[in-house]
Order: C-alpha cells, then structure tokens, then sequence
C-alpha cells in the first residue's frame, strides 16, 4: 500500500505542478458541456424532451473521467524514454503495484477534474440533488479506473510519446462519436451498433447516466442496457485490461 | 565467498543474429570492487542490465547473494542499489521527493506526503547523505535545474539509501568534471569501508579500475581477460623503454589487449 500511495503521488504532483495541461483538461469538459449542450438543446432537447445541457452534462462527466485517465497511462511510455521506469523496475515492487499505483494516481487527477466539471455544471444551470451527487460517485470511480485499465493496455507496447498520443487519438475519438457522450444515440445501423457495443466507454457513460437518472422521467430515454449489464462489463472489462496492460507493460520492458 | 555468480550467459537482442553477450562466466568475491571494461558496444551495459533484472537473458545462470535470478528476482532487487549509464531520476520532481519515492519503493520507509511528515530517522539520513555529497542546500529544488554532477551525486545517493549488498554502477562518472569524480569516489571509498558494499563497476575511465581487485575486459561480447589490474598490466603491457622511469597504467595494457584481441 505504502508503494501504491508513492507512486499515486507522484503523478498527482507532476499533475499539479503542470498548470497548462491542467488548464486544459479542465477546459475541454467544460466547453463541451456550455457548448453542444445549449446548441444540441433545439434538436436533442425538444425530441427527448429533457435538457439537453444535463444530458450532455452526464455523458462528458463520465467520458472526462474515462479519458483523464486513460490519456495519463501515456506517462508510463514518458517514464519509458526519461529511463525513470528502470528505477522503478529495479525496486523490489510486483509490476501489479506498480501498474495499480499509476491507475490511482491518474484516478485521483481525474476525480479533481470531475469535481471542477460538476461545480461548472451547476453553474450553467444544470440541477442536482446531494442524492443524486452522492449516487455519482461510484459510476465516477468506475469511469476511472475502466479508463486507467484501458490506457494501460492499450499504451503498454507503444515505443514513444508521439505514437502513443496517435494510438490514443485513434482509439479514443470514436468512443465519443459512437457512445452518445453528448446525447444518447438511438437507430444506428446495424454494423455501427455491433461496434458501439464493443467500445469500453459505452458503459461508463451509462452507468453513469444510469445513476443521475435513477427513479427519474427520461430514464428509458438516456438509458439502453443498464446497470445489471454495465456494472459486470466494466468490471471484467477492468480486470481483464489490468492484468493484460501490466503483463505487456512488464513484457516491454524486459524483452528487448 | 562470491556474491556474484554468472554462468555462461547469453543475451541475443530481438532480430539480431549477434550475440550481444556471448556465453560468459565470471564471479565477483563480496566486498570487492570488480571493473567490467571494454569498448562501447562489447556487452558491458547488457551484462549490467541482466544482472539488475531488467532485461531477460537469452541463456545462463545468474546468482546474486545466493538468488537465483529465475526464480528470485524480488529478493534480488532488494540486494541491490544501481545507477544507470542513463540518469534515471524524474527530473520533475525535487531531489527529495526523487529520494524519498526510493525510499519507499525499497519499503525502508512508511509514505508520507511531506518530507516534513516523514519518520526522523529518515530526515536525518537523507540530510547526512545529501551533505557528504554536498547537495544538502539543493534538496528542495526540482531535478531538472541540476547539473550533471549534482544528478549523478543524487542518483548514488538514492541508490545507496537501502544499504545494497552489491552496487551496480554502470559508467557512473561519464561527463563529470575532475572535481566531482573525486568526491565521487570519496565518498563510495568510504561506503566501501563503513558498509562493505561490492561494487560492479563499468567505465571508460581507466584510472578508476586501478583501483580494483579484479578487472574483466570484454569484446564483442565475450570475456577475453580477467585478473587484478597488476596482473594484467604485466601479461599485456607492451614493452616500451619509458616503463624504467614510470611504471605501465592499466590503460596502457588495456589499450594493448584491444590491439592484439
């Protein structure tokens, strides 16, 4: 525990002491809320009939929370070409720790994000009880950690930075067009179904919807599978990328 | 009693079709200091990486203070401290917080978030080290706004922190000044004495191998001299008529064996 805190450390102070990129990650969620939500109001709002600003709102919280971590996975190939992680890989600490202590580091920076995007929701209007805040909190760690998972597994092979933010991108980029970040999507054809289905993200955002909307109007309208199906993906989903991100990550590192 | 232990290694780098280590053995008695040379490219720093666990060997047997480096690569990592060809500090953080990372890491501290809230014994250990060294006034500045020399001094002392049976140093003096590769090897002298730490050298500077109990040169790979620098310097040093005002350098053999090899 003592090496999972040191390590979860480092990168929330490498966060801190970084004010562009923080700047930044806080920015984008934000934009994409006062954004889209107010221009998606006149088609998506007046369809479904519920605000589309909260709807969106929900849908950024989750993906903000998913990519924040994600996208910090990337200091694993940065420690990589620094030659930090031959430090790190030298210490008498399993891979797992070490994986495990970035994936909370990464988490603890994206929960600061996800506090700094709800206190700008509700600033644009967007209405929340303490239960609902209180019922947040779960999906949002879920977000997390899925998020950090995927980054680990899918950046654990990538030689440098540039590749990584290119791989990144690409994977990335079609999680927000395809999982209804801003609005919740409904008709698509078949093939692209089968694929949003297969995208990680689809589930944090549901989930998360899932527990703002819980016992309200619009819930079948925000929601197409549900907890009972969310909850065991992300799960697994996050177990299994875990154990595959850090048998890779080892992998990479000793087999050259 | 030997603390290291290498039996006919061999690495072959991924689409290679050279062994860039090439079945070699060799042990290193506790508490000596042992040189590997050799030019760059013979297999030093693969050598050093297999032995730190952080690169897999193609083929042999590696013990260290009697782990077996397939089956007890934790317990080998405890034995040791290293410091890389490569600086391999997080240059965005403070000298401290670098050290103290390490500290944890090893488990000889709990975490705390604060050098302030760190154990005492802690604090007093990092202050007497950071001062033999004499970076005690640039502790709390980050990395990256550190010289060469005070980065290299920082890497020793972190590796030094969990008291390693073995230090593995790997051209620890590259682009020092004069100055500070002294008061490098001061203070590792005085390690020497205080902890009887072995120390693994690899370097290009042969003044610093004549200092050592035993030297094994490699090329290409393979092992083609070992002994104490005297002996070496009498099997290679070639005969020149200056040698009856001033005795032949372990460079000078070194040089030689390159030559001839």
């Amino acid at each position: 525990m003592n090496a999972l805190l040191a390590i979860a450390q480092r990168d929330l102070v490498k966060l801190l002491r970084d004010r562009a990129r923080l700047s930044v990650n806080i920015a984008f969620p934000i934009m994409l809320i006062a954004g889209l939500g107010t221009v998606l109001q006149s088609s998506v709002g007046q369809v479904t009939g519920l605000d589309a600003v909260t709807v969106a709102f929900t849908g950024v919280l989750a993906a903000t929370l998913f990519q924040s971590t994600a996208a910090g996975m990337i200091s694993i190939v940065e420690d990589r070409e620094n030659d930090f992680s031959r430090e790190l890989f030298v210490t008498p600490v399993s891979r797992m720790t070490l994986v495990s202590g970035k994936v909370l580091g990464e988490t603890v920076v994206a929960l600061f994000q996800g506090g700094c995007v709800i206190a700008f929701a509700l600033i644009f209007g967007v209405r929340m009880s303490g239960g609902q805040f209180v019922a947040l909190l779960g999906p949002m760690l879920a977000c997390c950690l899925l998020g950090g998972a995927f980054g680990l597994a899918a950046l654990a092979l990538v030689p440098n930075q540039r590749t990584a933010m290119s791989v990144f991108q690409f994977l990335i980029i079609p999680q927000y067009v395809l999982t209804g970040v801003v609005a919740p999507l409904h008709g698509l054809p078949r093939y692209l179904d089968i694929l949003a289905w297969a995208m990680p993200l689809r589930y944090a955002v549901e989930l998360t919807r899932s527990a703002f909307y819980a016992g309200r109007s619009g819930y079948s309208t925000v929601i197409t599978a549900g907890p009972p199906v969310d909850i065991p993906v992300v799960t697994g989903l996050f177990v299994a990328l875990l154990m595959v991100g850090a048998m890779l990550f080892d992998y990479r590192e000793r087999t050259r | 009693m030997p603390i290291v232990e290498v039996d006919g290694l061999v690495k072959r780098y991924r689409g290679s079709t050279n062994n860039a280590v090439d079945d070699i053995s060799f042990t290193v008695a506790e508490g000596t200091l042992f040189c590997l040379l050799g030019p760059n490219g013979a297999g030093k720093t693969t050598t050093v990486s297999i032995l730190t666990t952080t690169l897999t060997p193609t083929a042999g047997r590696v013990r260290i203070a009697g782990h077996d480096l397939a089956t007890s690569q934790s317990a080998i990592r405890r034995t040791l401290g290293i410091v890389f060809q490569q600086p391999s500090l997080d240059l965005n953080l403070t000298a401290e917080e670098n050290i103290r990372i390490h500290a944890v890491l090893y488990g000889l501290y709990p975490w705390r978030p604060t050098f302030s809230l760190m154990p005492r014994h802690y604090r007093e250990q990092i202050d007497q080290l950071a001062s033999v060294l004499g970076i005690a006034h640039n502790l709390r500045r980050k990395v990256h706004t550190f010289s060469g020399g005070m980065r290299r001094k920082l890497e020793i002392v972190r590796a030094l922190m969990h008291r390693p049976a073995v230090l593995f140093l790997d051209e620890p003096t590259a682009g020092l000044d004069p100055e500070s590769r002294r008061s490098l090897w001061d203070y590792l002298r005085q390690t020497r004495r205080e902890f009887g730490t072995t120390v693994f050298l690899t370097t290009h500077y042969l003044a610093e191998a004549e200092s050592a109990d035993t030297v094994c040169v490699i090329l290409d790979g393979r092992i083609v001299e070992r002994g104490a620098p005297a002996e070496i310097k009498a099997r290679h040093a070639p005969f020149e008529p200056r040698w009856q005002l001033v005795a032949p350098t372990l460079e000078d053999a070194y040089l030689h064996l390159l030559d001839t090899a």
